[in-house]
């Protein structure tokens, strides 16, 4: 098969929306996944009191 | 400063000092008398003037182990002193430009002075020097403390610091003797395109090296916009970049792309660096300072996150709705068109979460500025990506392209969003940073609220008006078919326009100057309590942080 | 000790791949087709390359940033047609390293302001706009007339611009700068080289008014006076729709 602009272009046109698919539910899932609830919980609050120092 | 350095640091500090200085020397004699040359002693300069300041530190005593055990903020301090002197010069040289355009004669008969060799000072001062250095200082704050963990080292931070301030000051000088790609905000020629690439290498790794000491797995999302701006940024730099010098002793080179291709790599560069540099970047402000600030965590954190990958994944489609009804081919302006207008819907689940993150904290902002700068720039970022969306459609662009539409909607993101945030940021961060209660004056900030808002609004009223007016005046057709306007009939109608305009920027400059002000007292301020201090506050030093620092 | 350090690196690479996925892709399948667009784009054979005054003339153009303010991209709407020309075509601009399409028109679009004045009036209005246009905040350029051309490194800027992909020979290499003259100075000896390397239609003449010295207004004119003019096809196409 040759890759020529045609077939580019028709690639270009079609493959953005599968792929947009794809990333969408791949970052959905990842987000609302429940076994990440608490680490995220953890996350937004422990910006809250951090000025002690470092850790070590 | 210097002295909180180590021997060997500062040894090494002085080792790469001379290197650059030889590099400099290279640089003059490649180049002669050329803009090349003229570089060459610029960089001279600049090592050579480092090199002293960290020679007379040189045998100052040398910081105990204790240092290990407190975040280093020196280089932060010093970013956010630059980040405010760039931003009142770049905003000067902003508001000067303007007048330009309403009196044409301030040229004064000098090639420097003119206003196609200023315009890129101006933008190169606030995007990259204003802009930039205030998310490198921002960045290493933020990194240390959600890590919770100390630079991994001392002389690279300044060297990320100090390099990218070298790159600033050889674009904007470069400007001036006329040295330009003309790649709208990647005009620097390419000796310093190749420098930038090597201070954003060791920035790269900076930001890794601090993520390898932390503790948790779990990365703080506003880390994610930091690295995502540190990242995409180096794609679209080099990329966008490629060009083959006319020789080794040339400023001057040609890029590698042309016509079409090149317009496409430009704008997918151009709308990225709004997108990276100046809207990921700043997010990752938003996501620590506001919260911080307000005393409560983000309203939701999986909403940034569906909108950090949002963001990252739609913005880098976008660029080709700056090329509507051009030579490029219809169906790449239509997935421009069509990535565009999807794109609001992270960008408004962003703004969304930062005002209703506020919700329960609304007497702070009523009292305090510094959240309210950042209260402001949320909605800021909200107002202008929807009218980034709307103006990407294409009957909308064939409206408002090349005309001081875009220039307002520009400035309602970069005045609106960007300096807002920023300057809510360094009011937040500043008082932490120089270890004192609060700003020097408190009511100054309110000044400087008031000044910059009115100066926001009066700049983008003006705009729409003139952009709308000047759109509409070149394509309105008379009865007998023909254009009713010539151009220069529009162009008298715009003079009012752009006197306001000028005014709203004067306005914007002085409340930066009023911060530059504050922030310098309150160091002072600080720098005189510290002395006074510094006898009772021992800090206990964990006995294993030195071997931990060494062990990196 | 190490396999938990292990893991954290893990997230950090697994994180950095994962936003250089999300984000070159879009770019790159945006872009790669652009690169196969000559099979498409229009013919247009009769398109020559800029000379060597041109083009140093286009360097002033990119060194004053006059793109800051004039476009160089007509689009394709009824008033812009009407108002300055037909259409700008992708490959009118197939030798521009870098194109200079601009983004704003705070003064009117320059795609086809060749041949549009004449060179007076060029020089009058880069000297001073507002002795032409009373109402104009163009910037004056006084110094290009007071400049001379430094026109003796012509031949390398002639080979970087080849090495980007722009056909020119090596006989336009080697004279670069005798051609830059030349074509300043019609009746000298070195102005018939140009014609015979460029083409006959190319404009021959004292730019700036005197033909004994090269000045950057020479330089800066001859290129406004090529703008739209290396090739006929918008002309052609424009013919051909009307038809
Ligand atoms: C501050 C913005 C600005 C800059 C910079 C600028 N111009 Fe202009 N230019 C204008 C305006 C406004 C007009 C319309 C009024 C006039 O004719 O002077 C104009 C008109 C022109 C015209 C006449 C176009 C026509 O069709 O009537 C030419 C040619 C031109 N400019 C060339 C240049 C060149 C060459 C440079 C760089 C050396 C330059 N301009 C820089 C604003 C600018």
């Amino acid at each position: 098969m040759e890759i020529d602009h045609g077939m580019l272009v028709a690639f270009a046109k079609s493959f953005g929306l599968f792929y947009l698919i794809a990333f969408s539910v791949a970052v959905l899932v990842y987000a609302f996944r429940p076994s990440n609830r608490s680490r995220f919980e953890r996350a937004a609050h422990s910006i809250l009191d951090d000025e002690a120092g470092p850790w070590r | 400063m210097v002295s909180r350095l180590t021997r060997g640091e500062r040894e090494l500090a002085i080792g790469i000092l001379v290197l650059l200085g030889f590099l400099g020397l290279a640089m003059t004699a490649a180049g002669g008398d050329g803009p090349l040359g003229i570089h060459g002693l610029v960089v001279i300069a600049c090592a050579v003037g480092t090199t002293f300041v960290v020679i007379a530190g040189l045998f100052a005593t040398e910081p105990g182990d204790d240092r290990l055990s407190r975040y280093y903020d020196d280089p932060s301090k010093v970013g956010i002193v630059l980040a405010i002197v760039w931003g009142v010069v770049g905003m000067f040289v902003g508001d000067w430009v303007a007048w330009l355009l309403a009196y044409p004669e301030m040229t004064f008969d000098a090639a420097w002075a003119s206003f196609g060799r200023l315009r890129p000072v101006h933008t190169t001062g606030v995007i990259f020097g204003f802009g930039g250095n205030a998310l490198i200082a921002t960045s290493f704050h933020v990194m240390q403390r959600t890590c919770r963990a100390r630079l991994p080292d001392q002389i690279s931070p300044w060297f990320v610091l100090l390099g990218y301030n070298l790159f600033c000051i050889l674009a904007v000088s470069g400007y001036l003797m006329g040295l330009t790609q003309s790649k709208e905000y990647a005009e620097p020629e390419w000796y310093a395109d190749i420098w930038l690439v090597v201070v954003w290498t060791a920035y790269f790794l900076l930001y890794l090296r601090t993520l390898a000491r932390r503790q948790e797995p779990h990365i703080y999302v506003a880390n994610w916009y930091y690295l995502a701006f540190i990242l995409v940024v180096a794609i679209l730099h080099i990329v966008n970049n490629l060009a083959v010098p006319v020789s080794l002793g040339h400023a001057k080179s040609y890029s590698l792309f042309a016509g079409v291709q090149d317009a496409m790599t430009q704008w997918w560069y151009g709308h990225n660096a709004v997108a990276f540099f100046l809207t990921a970047g700043f997010l990752g402000m938003l996501y620590y300072y506001l919260p911080k600030r307000a005393g409560r965590p983000i309203f939701s954190y999986r909403l940034s996150i569906v909108s950090f990958w949002g963001i990252t994944f739609f913005y880098i489609w976008v660029g080709s709705h700056h090329l509507h009804y051009t030579a490029l081919p219809h169906w790449v302006q239509t997935l421009g068109m069509t990535f565009s207008v999807m794109l609001l819907v992270p960008s408004w689940a962003s703004a969304a979460n930062a005002l209703l993150t506020l919700n329960g904290a609304w007497h702070k902002v009523r009292d305090d500025a510094a959240l309210r700068f950042m209260m402001v720039a949320a909605v800021f970022y909200g107002l202008s990506t929807f009218e980034g969306s709307f103006l990407a459609i294409r009957p909308v662009n064939s409206l408002s392209h090349y005309t001081d539409w875009t220039v307002g909607h520009v400035h309602a993101g970069a005045l609106g969003w960007v300096a807002f945030i920023t300057f809510g940021s360094i009011y937040a961060v500043v008082p932490r940073l120089w270890r004192c209660r609060e700003m020097y004056s408190a009511r100054l900030v309110e000044v400087h609220f008031w000044l910059a808002l009115a100066g926001t609004v009066i700049y983008v009223f003006a705009m729409w008006n003139s952009g709308i007016i000047q759109g509409l005046m070149w394509r309105t057709y008379n009865e007998s078919g023909t254009l009713t306007y010539s151009f220069i009939d529009s162009l008298v109608a715009m003079h009012p326009y752009y006197i306001a305009r000028a005014v709203g920027g004067l306005f914007f400059l002085s409340g930066a100057v009023v911060a530059l002000y504050n922030v310098w007292k309150t160091a002072r301020l600080a720098a005189g309590e510290q002395t006074e201090a510094a006898g009772d506050t021992p800090v206990a030093a964990p006995a294993a942080a030195g071997s931990l620092q060494a062990g990196e | 000790m190490f396999g938990f350090h292990y893991r954290l690196e893990r997230n950090t690479i697994g994180f950095v791949l994962a936003v250089i996925v999300a984000a070159s892709i879009g770019g790159i399948v945006e872009i790669a087709p652009l690169f196969t667009i000559d099979e498409t784009v229009e013919e247009a054979p009769d398109m020559r390359v800029y000379t060597p005054l041109e083009l140093a003339g286009r360097n002033i153009y990119i060194r004053e940033g006059c793109y800051a303010c004039h476009s160089q991209m007509i689009r394709a709407l009824r008033d812009e047609v009407e108002r300055y020309g037909p259409y700008s075509l992708a490959v009118e601009s197939q030798y521009d390293h870098p194109m200079l399409w601009g983004s704003k028109r705070t003064g009117p679009d320059l795609a086809r302001v060749g041949g549009k004045y004449s060179d007076d009036w060029h020089v009058a209005h880069l000297n001073d706009p507002r002795d032409v246009v009373p109402q104009s905040v163009m910037p004056a350029y006084r110094w290009l007339s007071r400049t001379e051309l430094d026109s003796d490194d012509l031949g390398l800027h002639l080979k970087a611009m080849r090495r980007v992909g722009v056909p020119y020979t090596d006989a336009m290499i080697v004279n670069a700068e005798n051609d830059a003259y030349g074509q300043a100075a019609p009746g000298s000896k070195r102005a018939p080289g140009v014609a015979e390397r460029y083409g006959e239609g190319t404009n021959i003449r004292a730019f700036d008014g005197e033909s004994d010295r090269l000045t950057e207004m020479d330089a800066l004119v001859a290129y406004l006076q090529i703008l739209g003019r290396l090739t006929d096809a918008a002309y052609e196409r424009k013919t051909e729709a009307e038809e």
